[in-house]
């Protein structure tokens, strides 16, 4: 606020003095906390504080417990609480009071208390079950203020498992006359779905008649609840991408009331969280996209104003612009739009932009280019924060051309950085970046270092892991990986010569497993001074305990190249009575091992090539021993689940303190990795020079040599000299060739023509940093054709993803669907005539006119779903129906014999690819389900190598046969099975595959495709008698109670109720007593899912146990619509 | 979504929370204590937005008072600095020209107002005329028992 008076604390006292003059009214209202405040602020050390607060916070103790203490004084009390706890002192005594005043004080009071409440307390605490029946009380009571504060203490914090206590009078709320309740209620709902989205799931339809209500703040509050349903789910709401664009378009057109205006922009809060829904609706799904380029285009064409709304506007257009299916016109405008961020004087404008650059590199690398003066003046920009968005935009744009620039930039930027959670982060994208782009092996291995020690102990595990795994598997050429060895052994030699207690432990393993592994690849360097060295890291007293074995496991294999015995005798005989059960064993290996070395070639040969060891994974070897032990009464071996299980159900004592305290990598490296001393041949001086010249890192001015080179390597030195040659004739030259590649109208063109030498020193760094762009760029063809070939494969995977839910009903094109809507008239027109939606205005949201024909369409929609999962059941008792369908008829007659007889799900198809058609069921089996893929070929020449995989990360998918399908005859159909048993349950399974065929030019053709499978395919009834359902009962530990609805109207309504289950879900009712029944089912034999169902009020309240943590969740959700929709 | 919202002086010292995520007292002090060191080491012309741990941080100073909020990965960094502007004004409006000791000394009021501007961590309602229409109805109330109890001296 710009007229804001600046009254800082100093001025204080004297206001305060003046008690009697009105502005001070205010501040004295509460006069004992006005004291407190006073009392505070005349401190002068956190001491005397500390004791003030805690006298005060006594007194109020006193206070609150006392009897005759009144609301009044309550309430005043409170307020005094809250601001000590906002010091940062602990008042927990007085929360119980809180809920009490919310619960018995008048509104003004309640007010504070639940005000209270809120800071106090969060919804996981278990006094919030106390406000409960407050929260009920209030949501019933005739005065809207209370009705109010209720709902604001709901939608901030309630507890998950009383979501249905009050569930109905919130919903109730929704009809409520006052559009404040309204708008509360559904935010209200909103937090519940955020929550316990399982809760609210049957009240979609409530969440479509908010987006219609007549007032836009109600509206408006329920795109938040749409919001995350379509992030979670795009698909089911495509239908209202024309309603959402229909509303944005009104928005944008001022047709809201002045109210919504701010800064004379309307409703911009409201634009923004349309336009995140557009770009999740229109995501890699063309023809949505297109029913959104009009309003986006002017969206953008409107935001002209300069004020920062408008920008944060513009910016949420340009992310949805390059989130949906492209159209070159507005990516050109968005282009345009970046640009200004990106050149602005602002900052908060141009880190931004820079942000959006980093978005839309990938997509349009010249955009970089055009900028790229303005990316280097912000890498060396005093706020750090622009700095760290430049190098994640230089991180996007790393090449193998110029990496070593891009990685530099970032190593000193770490170095001058002192937050952690940033190092961490760029030191994995370092060690990323090096691992893909290094351009030579000392470059490589330098980078890791810098990277390790800069990392230190913040580092990933998983940096060193691939580090070594790179090491150790190495590429194509073994002379290349013989040198990149030497070369990290050379350079870790020197490194513990120097001063190693600085080193990181993660970095001192890495570097012990490497001398370990690969110092004999020196032939003039000692055994013995490897191994001094390696003693003088062990009697480091900062090294872990960790390290030193490492450090043991590496003396191990140096002591079979005929090292002296001395050292790790002595060694081993230090550490072979050590605490450390793990230190213990490599120690004594040590001494085992390096006393016998015959023994010690046989466990660590050497001189073994590079294919893997094989390892007889069943340990047969021991099946004697097995016996024999078994033989002489030891226990049968159990594998660690079942132990598991059965110490949770015995609670013996845990083992846990004798598991493996070594990452496995390590041991299961050093066995199976030796390499070949064979290949000694480089000379140690050529790669003493190279140390050298690599050692070089770490000044601050800018170094291009290690880009030289580079370019010399890749036949770039030619270019750059000529380069550099004209630099002093012509100015800009160095950037010529780049700008002629790059946009033609680039906005840095008009640099002065005497150039000052920091000037030219960063046109040589953008010419460096930016050199891969401009080269993908000169080809500009080809930089376009790569684009596009990239759209078509996301284009492809799309309709497959699309499938299944379009199957009936064709895919929904928007004049298609307004024809649709026309015809439905007759039902939407009950919905239409609803008391609210006569009183619309016309100024109101005319949108809501348009939009009244919408829930109706979306109920079909999800109707026609449940019928099509369901159809999977309908068709286990008349498998013979499917016959009568033509579409199927071709491929039924392909299902396998012995699978014809059993339940399948109509055959639906996954995706075409120009010469083959993919199409699949399932078929339940009494154990498993059976996935089949139909393959049928629509070309005209035999199709070769047919290759179908399925994954799913919830499910186990085995295929029948993993070879390939040699040969596809033209118009012929292959069937390929996989058997899927869950791992862990999920509402649905999503399976993702990938086809691969050859066509007759010999190429490879991918196709992807997805398919959906609900839970309920895997369910199978769990027949028990009523006795063991008791004894499981009572060993499961997982649970959840929800109450669903009973079908009132039929004469048992416990009876009919559990029939449609069982007939819907293939429970087994065990037994029924009374308003009590009990029903089992199960996914596998051990995945059994217990369910107990009661009448209670109206209502069946069913409690669900399951040894699985997720079934009865996922089941629940199935019951519910199983319920709803008969 | 909102995650949280800080404000405080100059100084360091809080003078409103308000947490939309559920965190542990110990969490919430240690993140108060670190953010409102970062917020304050930054020089007045450097950029609002700041990615902090896993958080994306905006703020923005008003006199003597900095107003802090947190928000999600996909969330627009200006309409929240927005929030943040809209959220002063209404304190301007209320407060009649707000400065920081009527947030110090009125804090209830300042936390009713935002309850009525921000909801679960989202924006309600962002009419100025509406927000305030709540918060006078709910005060009015006030000066109504007040006057009643006055009125009959009723037992206090």
């Amino acid at each position: 606020m710009s007229d804001v008076v600046e009254k800082t604390l100093t001025a204080l006292p004297s206001l305060l003095s003046l008690d009697s003059q009105p502005g001070s009214a205010k501040l004295s209202t509460n006069s004992k906390l006005g004291s407190l405040i006073r009392g505070i602020t005349e401190l002068t050390s956190k001491h005397e504080e500390e004791k003030l607060i805690q006298r005060e916070l006594s007194s109020i103790k006193e206070q609150v417990s006392s009897p005759n203490t009144t609301m009044r004084q309550m309430k005043e009390l409170m307020v005094r609480t809250i601001y000590c706890e906002m010091l940062g002192y602990e008042a927990t005594f007085s929360y119980i009071h809180a809920i009490k005043l919310a619960q018995q004080g008048n509104v003004l009071e309640k007010r504070v208390g639940y005000l209270a409440v809120s800071l106090f307390l969060n919804e996981s605490h278990e006094l919030l079950l106390l406000l409960v029946n407050t929260v009920l009380k209030d949501l019933q009571s005739t005065n809207l203020i209370e009705v109010c504060m209720a709902l604001t203490v709901v939608s901030q914090m309630f507890p998950k498992d009383m979501i249905p206590a009050i569930l109905p009078l919130v919903e109730e709320k929704l009809n409520h006359s006052k559009e404040i309740i309204r708008r509360k209620a559904v935010l209200a709902l909103y937090k519940f779905y955020l929550i316990a989205p399982n809760q609210v799931q049957h009240i979609h339809n409530r969440f479509r008649k908010a987006l219609c209500d007549k007032d836009p703040g109600v509206m408006s509050a329920s795109l938040h609840i749409y919001l995350q349903l379509i992030q979670e789910n795009p698909e089911s709401y495509k239908d209202l991408t024309a309603s959402f664009v229909t509303i944005l378009k009104q928005v944008v057109a001022g047709k809201l009331p002045m109210d919504f205006n701010y800064h004379s922009v309307p409703a911009p809060w409201l634009q923004i969280q349309l336009l995140r829904i557009l770009s999740l609706l229109g995501k890699s799904d063309q023809s949505t996209s297109e029913v959104m380029y009009e309003i986006l285009d002017e969206s953008l064409r409107r935001a002209e104003m300069n004020h920062n709304i408008t920008y944060a506007i513009l910016y949420e257009c340009v992310k949805c612009i390059y989130t949906i299916h492209p159209k070159s016109e507005l990516l050109e405008k968005a282009a345009k739009v970046i640009g200004n961020f990106v050149l602005s004087q602002r900052i908060n404008l141009k880190y931004l932009g820079l942000k959006a650059l980093t978005y839309v590199v990938h997509q349009d690398p010249r955009l970089a280019l055009q900028h790229q003066m303005t990316i280097i003046e912000c890498l060396d920009h005093p706020d750090v924060i622009i700095k760290r968005e430049t190098l994640e935009l230089l991180f996007r744009i790393t090449n193998d051309q110029n990496v070593t620039v891009i990685v530099e930039k970032m190593l000193d930027f770490m170095s001058i950085n002192k937050e952690d959670h940033t190092t961490a982060d760029l030191v994995g994208k370092v060690a990323e970046l090096a691992e893909k782009y290094a351009p030579d092996n000392e470059w490589f291995v330098e980078t890791m270092n810098t990277v390790f020690s800069v990392g230190g102990d913040t580092l990933q595990p998983d940096i060193p892991n691939s580090f070594l795994k790179l090491l150790s598997e190495g590429f194509d050429d073994e002379e290349e990986n013989k040198k990149l060895r030497l070369f990290a052994v050379n350079s870790y030699i020197s490194l513990l010569q120097g001063e190693p207690s600085k080193l990181p432990q993660r970095f001192l393993q890495a570097i012990c497993w490497v001398l370990g592994e690969y110092s004999h690849l020196r032939e003039d360097v000692e055994p013995d001074l490897v191994l001094r060295l390696l003693v003088k890291l062990l009697n480091i007293k900062s090294t872990s305990s960790e390290t030193k074995s490492w450090i043991l496991m590496a003396m191990t294999k140096l002591c079979s190249g005929g090292a002296p015995l001395s050292v790790p005798l002595e060694v081993s005989e230090t550490y072979s009575s050590s605490m450390d059960t793990m230190l213990r064993q490599r120690a004594q290996e040590l001494q085992y091992l390096s006393q016998n070395p015959e023994l010690q070639a046989r466990v660590l040969p050497r001189g073994v090539s590079q294919e893997p060891m094989e390892v007889d994974s069943s340990l047969s070897f021991l099946d004697g021993f097995v016996s024999e032990a078994l033989a002489a009464g030891a226990a049968p071996y159990k594998p660690p689940h079942q132990r598991q299980e059965e110490l949770s159900r015995s609670k013996a004592l845990s083992l846990e303190p004798y598991g493996l305290s070594l990452p496995i990598s390590m041991s299961s490296c050093s066995i199976a990795d030796r390499q070949s001393p064979t290949l000694l041949s480089v000379s140690s001086g050529l790669s003493g020079d190279r140390t050298d010249h690599s050692h070089k890192g770490g000044s601050t001015t800018l170094k291009l040599d290690g880009v030289r080179r580079v370019w010399g390597k890749e036949g770039y030195l030619a270019q750059r000299e000529s380069a550099e040659e004209t630099a002093p004739v012509e100015a800009p030259s160095p950037l010529q060739p780049l700008v002629q590649q790059g946009d033609g109208d680039a906005s840095y063109s008009q640099t002065p023509t005497p150039i000052p030498e920091c000037e030219q020193e960063k046109q040589q760094l953008a010419s460096s940093l930016f050199v891969g762009l401009a080269s993908q760029s000169s080809v500009c063809l080809m930089g376009k054709s790569e684009q596009t070939s990239q759209r078509f494969r996301r284009k492809l995977k799309d309709p497959a993803a699309s499938f299944p839910s379009s199957t009936q009903n064709p895919l929904v094109s928007p004049p298609s669907s307004v024809g649709h809507l026309l015809l439905d008239s007759s039902i939407s027109s009950d919905l239409i005539s609803s008391p609210e939606q006569t009183h619309l205005s016309s100024v109101d949201l005319t949108v809501a006119n348009g939009e009244v024909e919408l829930p109706d369409r979306d109920m079909k929609g999800i109707k026609s779903t449940l019928l099509r999962e369901d159809s999977a059941l309908a068709a286990g008792s008349s498998p013979h129906e499917e016959l009568d369908r033509p579409k199927d008829s071709c491929l039924t007659s392909h299902l396998p014999a012995e699978l014809s007889g059993l339940p399948h799900s109509e055959i639906t198809p996954l995706c075409t690819s120009p010469s083959l058609d993919l199409s699949s069921c399932h078929v339940q089996k009494d154990d498993s389900l059976v996935l089949l893929v139909f393959m049928k070929s629509s070309s005209d020449y035999d199709i070769q190598q047919i290759q179908v995989q399925v994954t799913c990360e919830e499910l186990e998918v085995s295929c029948v046969c993993d070879s390939p399908v040699e040969e596809l005859k033209s118009h012929g159909v292959v069937v390929c099975q996989y058997f899927l048993t869950v791992k862990s349950p999920s509402v649905y399974f999503v399976l993702s595959g990938m086809m691969s065929h050859q066509i007759p030019d010999n190429s490879l053709q991918e196709t992807q495709f997805s398919h959906r499978i609900p839970l309920t395919s895997f369910l199978r009834p769990l027949r028990l008698s009523t006795e063991e359902y008791g004894t499981m009962w009572l060993a499961f530990s997982h649970d959840t109670k929800q109450n669903l609805p009973l079908m009132m109207d039929a004469e048992e309504p416990l009876t009919a109720t559990l029939k449609v289950l069982k007939d819907k879900l293939q429970l087994h009712v065990v037994e029924i007593i009374g308003n009590e029944g009990i029903v089992a089912c199960c996914l596998r034999q051990d995945q059994p899912c217990l369910l107990h169902c009661r009448v209670h009020a109206g209502m069946l309240a069913v409690w669900l146990r399951s040894p699985i943590p997720e079934l009865p969740d996922c089941l629940l959700y199935h019951c519910q619509r199983a319920l709803q929709e008969s | 979504m909102m995650q949280f919202m800080l404000l405080f002086s100059r100084q360091g010292k809080l003078r409103l929370q308000k947490w939309y995520v559920p965190l542990s007292d110990k969490e919430k002090k240690k993140i108060t204590r670190e953010l409102v060191q970062t917020v304050l080491a930054r020089k007045p012309k450097m950029c609002s937005f700041l990615e902090w741990r896993d958080l994306k941080i905006v703020y923005k100073r008003y006199a003597s008072l900095y107003f802090c909020c947190a928000t999600e990965g996909q969330d627009n960094e200006l309409i929240t600095l927005e929030i943040i502007h809209r959220y002063v004004e209404l304190l301007d409006k209320y407060f009649g020209s707000v400065c920081e000791l009527d947030i110090i000394f009125n804090f209830e009021k300042a936390y009713f107002i935002l309850d009525e501007f921000l909801l679960g961590g989202e924006a309600q309602e962002t009419s100025k005329k509406n927000v305030l229409k709540a918060i006078e109805q709910a005060d009015l109330l006030q000066e109504n028992i007040d006057f009643q109890t006055s009125l009959f001296a009723a037992p206090s």
